[in-house]
């Protein structure tokens, strides 16, 4: 009992720890999409956020420069698919598919160049990263039943990014709903010949919509760079940046939903770790390849209308022509 | 016959203004504007009396609508002056027009269809960062609007869900919101009926009452008389002719217009209706939103006649033409075409519709009547593509397509008769000829049509028209849909008239008169608002 | 308005424009090379002598070109269709598991002559299989291609790990390859099949697969252009409503197009498993499905384009592998960014550069004594 315990709550710390960089990337799809501009280069921004965090932080020995690096790595991204895709007009799904693959190149091009390890970066050392907080009382409370450990092992121990992923949810649908930003954000995204003729530049909401994606992706790379792991590895966010396209997409474009659904994903992946190699009685070694599936299966399943329907901003995906 | 052309209202003409009052509201002063080589606008000056309706009429590509959008700032003028109140204003942007209180009510509607109506007017004007500082505020600015000028309206129902005329009135609440002293309407009748539109005209009276400056661009003569201070005619990019309405006439601005005499009927023989060639019984259409497009439709088209049908765009006759074409199935109902029935459970394909000789001349020619990124002969067998004719069993003989569209050119004057050019290279009417060329090659027993000439310059309308007549005399079945009611009144043998997607009466087209048929088109009685279907535009 | 398409002669659209575009990410890349401190110049060099300097580094080259024409090929049919095929690499990964599952089953039961073609055929059917699910969810269930075939590449890598570490796994072995196959189910190599004819050439991968390719070049170019599905794939491409009244069935132009798409890609497994490998592996695409997207963009979709950008590649391949060992900064990520910096210029900023080619040309032509000059 003692040990199931101990194992749902350790299963429940994995989870935020791994939802983490789903839940930023998730906001930053959404803040981008929901100015019609289709973000498939979350990966891609992320990648390269994690890039800069861990050469920053190997050089400078300050994950606040790292962290800067990131963001600015990040948005410079962002700024190249705003430029092919609002200034150019150009096919954003491309645009997406070429940052992602452009960042899985250089970063390896770059950190083999710089440091010689095959991509990787140098081992950072705990004051170079951003370490899990202890909240206060975490140690008190312990001993309290159910509620002690609780806090103790799955609300305390996390990283400033963990906090502030979550914290970025209630601030993303704040921004959302209920200011003029998002207001004209959402309007972008469902018509944009009606911002334009409200005297409102379409180009500039759309570029502030796909930057700040930006600006998330960068704190999503230095979260894996530099928090949950200590240096960078070549193509270290293996897909995290699709599954939280997923989990975006999974929440309908809303934040709340799209939080629960990279909570969702962030479970079975701590679920499939936990399960590598364990044979359960009556079901046998377990198909750990298909739970990590599982994310996949499920968006495609939402996408084909059989859990409700998405629906995607109107406008996503097409580029703003003035007509005559 | 000027009977297309009667100024509808027997009201008594409004007051006119003296011009001379003040300074003009809005000045253009030799506006210049060119797109690629379309000269859009050739040295445009006009000036706009304050707290006066200003017609603006032409044909379409005229320039009127982009001497508005230079107005509303969407495109800047290569050259020229604007001025407003009298001092030179500068209008780069939509924001510089909002700014210098110039509002504007466009053709397809500037609403967002998922906010509510607070949120689309606030949009632009929020009145703050924070939505709440704004949002109590423009509550009560609405009310106020709504009470003073009669535009009432629920502010927290979401767009999609509105009437079209209900719509429209949100687009005129947006811009008094804004404070704007001058609004430009742009085609603002397309989408409503005879009714609505008295609706809407006297809402511009209220304004203008009010102090606002109007300008209507249409091109409809009847409301430029029925609702208009004064009128300025544009053609070809340049002003024709400014008149004070009350000193004008339909004839003289028809003539203006067009620049020369108008001939509105074709000589045409009476019709000699053989066989039934299409039955449609009860058929009716609700949409995937649950809006019922078409109601218990029935009619029979013979074999030398045309059919028009006439109705406000909107009506359900866009969605009859797909349903007759097969491009969408029925909801009940069926459609007899020879022996062979189509009903929602049986339902027919356009191939299907093809084989037994049904052709259909769509009314979206750019969107559905080519493919702009194919050569001319490519487009000229759309539709057609599996004809045994045009190669073997697997591949298409490219010779055969293009010698085909050669002979389409030829026999229809398409110019210039360059079977390898773009599809989108050619001219409206152009474009117009070659696919009525080949809709009419295989000489269908049945001919669908909808808005032969929309967009077509004078000299193929004339071309059109009569080969559509001469396809009648052929033997077709013709069913024709358009818009413009003078071109109904001309082509038809029979007219029937449709409103909510219901057939709501037949008149023998030569005892067609307009006023009627604009009774019937509103579909009940002249005090009695209309409801309509939303989301129609 | 301003920029009419089709304003140009058509050497500029489909022969001036791709070039700038592709010299445009050439330059970018060397910047990158300049950047960490190796002269671009002579790793071009390098990088020529590597991929064409020798009988043996034409043979990587073709045989990279080889798998990158079967994704390059599909996807432009899915671009002829209108569909975004992003999928081609698990198609590709799937497309391999049939060839490789028909070897397993039948190599110790027929001959070669029988068994290859069934193996190719293995190949592009499951290819066409897997890229049909996201056809069939497009075009009955209205979800986005784009989406679903991403999802398909993980949930194919996730199948292809459990397959080949559970289930298909040579037993004893610790790798997660199956057995070997008989040699009745290798294709034969380009120097084997030379050395019937009395040619010699050095060893390399390169196999017959080449030939297959050249011929799906030669197929797709007559589906596409001549034949009566071709158009009826063309218009719903290009005018999707144009096409519905034209009596076409969008959903079967969908279904069409990406099932010839996915067998395209998943004859990459006919290079890969039959040709090279003989036996099933874990990631043997190797990136191969992405790389098809930046051959078609830059082959404009055409297949005598996509020949010219997969040689392109395949020497970009090759030639980086032998570049890695003379310059040792220059990985072969250096060609994976190349790769990307082609997407974005060749796709994402395609018409980049046309406004200012345009103005060029019109000035050009207005002066008659420069034009004589320009087409000279």
């Amino acid at each position: 009992m003692d040990d199931l315990f101990a194992l749902t709550l350790s299963t429940l710390a994995a989870t935020i720890r791994l939802a983490t960089p789903l839940i930023l990337c998730a906001m930053a799809g959404l803040l981008s999409e929901r100015s019609g501009v289709i973000d498939i280069g979350l990966e891609g921004k992320m990648l390269a956020g994690a890039f800069a965090a861990a050469v920053v932080a190997a050089v400078t020995g300050s994950a606040a420069f790292a962290l800067l690096a990131a963001l600015l790595v990040a948005v410079l991204l962002s700024l190249v698919h705003g430029f092919a895709c609002i200034t150019h007009r150009g096919d954003q799904v491309v645009s997406g598919v070429a940052i992602n693959i452009i960042a899985a190149g250089m970063t390896v091009v770059l950190g083999n160049a710089w440091f010689g390890r095959g991509g990787s970066t140098p081992d950072l050392s705990p004051d170079q990263r951003f370490m899990p907080l202890h909240l206060p009382g975490a140690a008190a409370l312990r001993d309290v039943p159910v509620i002690g450990p609780l806090y103790a092992d799955v609300v305390s121990g996390h990283s400033l990014l963990t906090y502030l992923a979550v914290l970025l949810v209630p601030l993303v649908w704040f921004l959302l709903y209920r200011t003029r930003f998002g207001l004209r954000l959402r309007a972008v995204g469902e018509a944009p010949a009606v911002v334009d003729t409200a005297g409102i530049s379409v180009v500039r909401l759309r570029y502030t919509g796909v930057m700040l994606a930006g600006l998330l992706c960068g704190l999503a790379g230095t979260f894996l760079a530099i928090a949950q792991n200590a240096a960078f590895q070549r193509e270290m966010t293996a897909g995290r940046g699709f599954i939280a396209l997923a989990a975006m997409i999974f929440g309908k474009w809303r934040p709340w939903p799209a939080f629960f659904a990279c909570l969702l994903f962030g479970f079975l992946d701590a679920v499939s770790i936990r399960l590598q190699g364990v044979v359960l009685p009556g079901i046998g070694t377990v198909p750990v390849p298909l739970i990590q599936a599982l994310p996949y299966i499920l968006t495609v399943v939402l996408l084909a209308g059989f859990i409700g329907k998405a629906m995607a901003p109107r406008a996503l995906g097409t580029p703003y022509v003035k007509e005559r | 016959m000027t009977k297309a052309f009667r100024p509808a209202t027997s009201a008594a003409p409004d007051p006119v203004p003296p011009l001379e009052a003040g300074r003009p509201a809005v000045e253009l002063i030799a506006i210049d504007k060119r797109f690629g080589t379309v000269h859009a606008n050739r040295g445009v000056s006009l000036a706009v009396a304050r707290g006066t309706i200003h017609g603006i009429i032409g044909e379409n590509g005229a320039g009127k609508s982009t001497l508005m959008s230079i107005l509303y700032g969407f495109y800047e003028a290569d050259g020229g002056e604007i001025r407003v109140n009298g001092r030179p204003t500068p209008i780069r942007s939509s924001a510089d027009a909002i700014t210098a209180g110039i509002g504007m009510v466009h053709q397809h509607f500037m609403l967002v269809d998922s906010f509510t109506v607070l949120e689309n007017v606030m949009l632009g004007a929020e009145g703050g960062a924070l939505l709440k500082d704004g949002a109590a505020r423009a509550r009560r600015e609405l009310e106020r609007l709504a009470s003073e000028f009669g535009l009432n309206i629920d502010v927290d129902a979401r767009i999609g869900d509105l009437p079209v005329g209900d719509q429209q009135r949100v687009e005129i609440l947006k811009a008094l919101f804004r404070h704007c002293e001058v609004l430009i309407l742009d085609e603002p009748t397309g989408v409503l009926t005879p009714q609505e539109t008295d609706q809407l005209f006297r809402i511009l009276r209220a304004l203008r009452d009010r102090g606002v400056t109007i300008l209507l661009i249409t091109h409809k003569l009847k409301e430029v008389l029925a609702v208009t201070d004064h009128v300025t005619v544009m053609r070809q990019g340049a002003v024709v002719g400014d008149r004070r309405t009350a000193d004008t006439d339909a004839a003289e601005l028809a003539e203006l217009m067009v620049g020369r005499k108008v001939r509105l009927d074709i000589d045409k023989a009476p019709a000699r209706p053989g066989q039934a060639a299409l039955m449609v019984e009860n058929l009716s259409l609700i949409d995937s939103r649950g809006v019922a497009r078409l109601s218990e439709v029935a009619f029979a088209l013979r074999s030398g006649e045309i059919v028009g049908i006439a109705g406000v765009s909107g009506n359900g006759q866009s969605e009859l033409l797909e349903v007759l074409a097969g491009m969408r199935a029925p909801t009940s109902g069926h459609i007899r075409v020879g022996d062979t029935e189509i009903s929602a459970a049986r339902p027919a394909d356009p191939a299907g519709m093809r084989r037994l000789g049904l052709a259909h001349v769509p009314e979206d020619r750019h969107r559905l009547g080519l493919v702009p990124g194919f050569a001319a002969w490519e487009s000229a067998v759309l539709g057609y593509q599996n004809d045994a004719a045009l190669g073997g069993r697997f591949l298409l003989s490219h010779r055969a397509m293009q010698q085909r569209c050669a002979e389409l050119m030829r026999d229809f004057d398409v110019r210039p008769p360059q079977p390898l050019l773009g599809s989108s290279k050619f001219s409206g009417g152009n474009q117009q000829k070659l696919i009525l060329a080949r809709e009419m090659v295989y000489g269908p027993r049945i001919l669908l049509i909808g808005q032969p000439t929309r967009g077509v310059d004078i000299g193929a309308i004339e071309f059109i028209r009569r080969e559509i007549v001469a396809m009648r005399d052929r033997g077709a079945a013709i069913l024709l849909v358009s818009v413009e009611l003078e071109e109904i009144l001309a082509l038809s043998d029979r007219i029937l008239v449709i409103n909510q997607g219901r057939i709501v009466g037949e008149v023998a087209g030569t005892d067609a008169d307009e006023r009627q048929l604009g009774v019937m088109m509103a579909g009940c009685a002249p005090d009695q608002p209309p409801h309509r279907a939303s989301g129609a535009s | 308005m301003s920029a009419r398409p089709g304003e140009l002669p058509r050497w500029i659209d489909i022969g001036l424009l791709p070039i700038l575009n592709v010299l445009m990410a050439l330059m970018v890349a060397g910047i990158i090379v300049a950047a960490i401190g190796a002269d671009p110049l002579s790793a071009i060099g390098f990088l020529v002598q590597g991929a064409f300097g020798s009988g043996y580094a034409w043979g990587y080259t073709l045989y990279y070109a080889t798998s990158f024409i079967f994704t390059g090929l599909a996807v432009a049919v899915g671009f002829h269709a209108g569909l975004f095929n992003i999928g081609g690499e698990g198609q590709a990964y799937i497309g391999g598991l049939g060839a490789g599952l028909v070897a397993l089953a039948f190599d110790h039961l027929l001959p070669a002559p029988v068994l290859l073609p069934l193996a190719i055929l293995g190949a592009a059917l499951f290819g066409a299989g897997w890229a049909i699910v996201p056809a069939w969810l497009q075009a009955y269930r209205g979800s986005h291609i784009v989406i679903t075939t991403i999802m398909f590449n993980f949930l194919a890598s996730a199948l292809m790990v459990y397959l080949m570490v559970d289930v298909l796994i040579d037993p004893g072995q610790m790798t997660a390859h199956s057995r070997a196959f008989e040699s009745t189910a290798w294709l034969p190599s380009m120097r084997e099949a030379l050395a019937w004819v009395g040619i010699d050439m050095p060893d390399s991968p390169l196999n017959l697969s080449l030939l297959w390719a050249l011929g799906c070049c030669v197929l797709v170019w007559l589906f596409v252009w001549r034949s009566r599905p071709g158009y009826e794939m063309r218009a719903t491409g290009l005018a999707p409503r144009a096409a519905l009244y034209a009596g076409i069935r969008p959903a079967r132009v969908t279904l069409l197009a990406m099932a010839i798409s996915g067998a395209l890609a998943g004859s990459v497994g006919v290079n890969e498993i039959l040709g090279l490998q003989h036996r099933l592996l874990l990631d043997f695409v190797a990136g191969a499905g992405f790389t098809g997207i930046a051959v078609a963009l830059m082959g404009r979709n055409h297949p005598f384009g996509i020949v010219l950008a997969s040689l392109l590649f395949g020497a970009l391949y090759q030639g980086g592998a032998e570049l890695a060992f003379e310059i040792p900064t220059i990985t072969r990520d250096m060609i994976i960014t190349i790769q990307g910096l082609i997407i974005l210029f060749s796709g994402a900023l395609a018409y980049m550069n046309r406004p200012w080619v345009e103005r060029l040309y019109l000035r050009l032509r207005a002066d008659p004594a420069k034009t004589e000059a320009v087409h000279g």
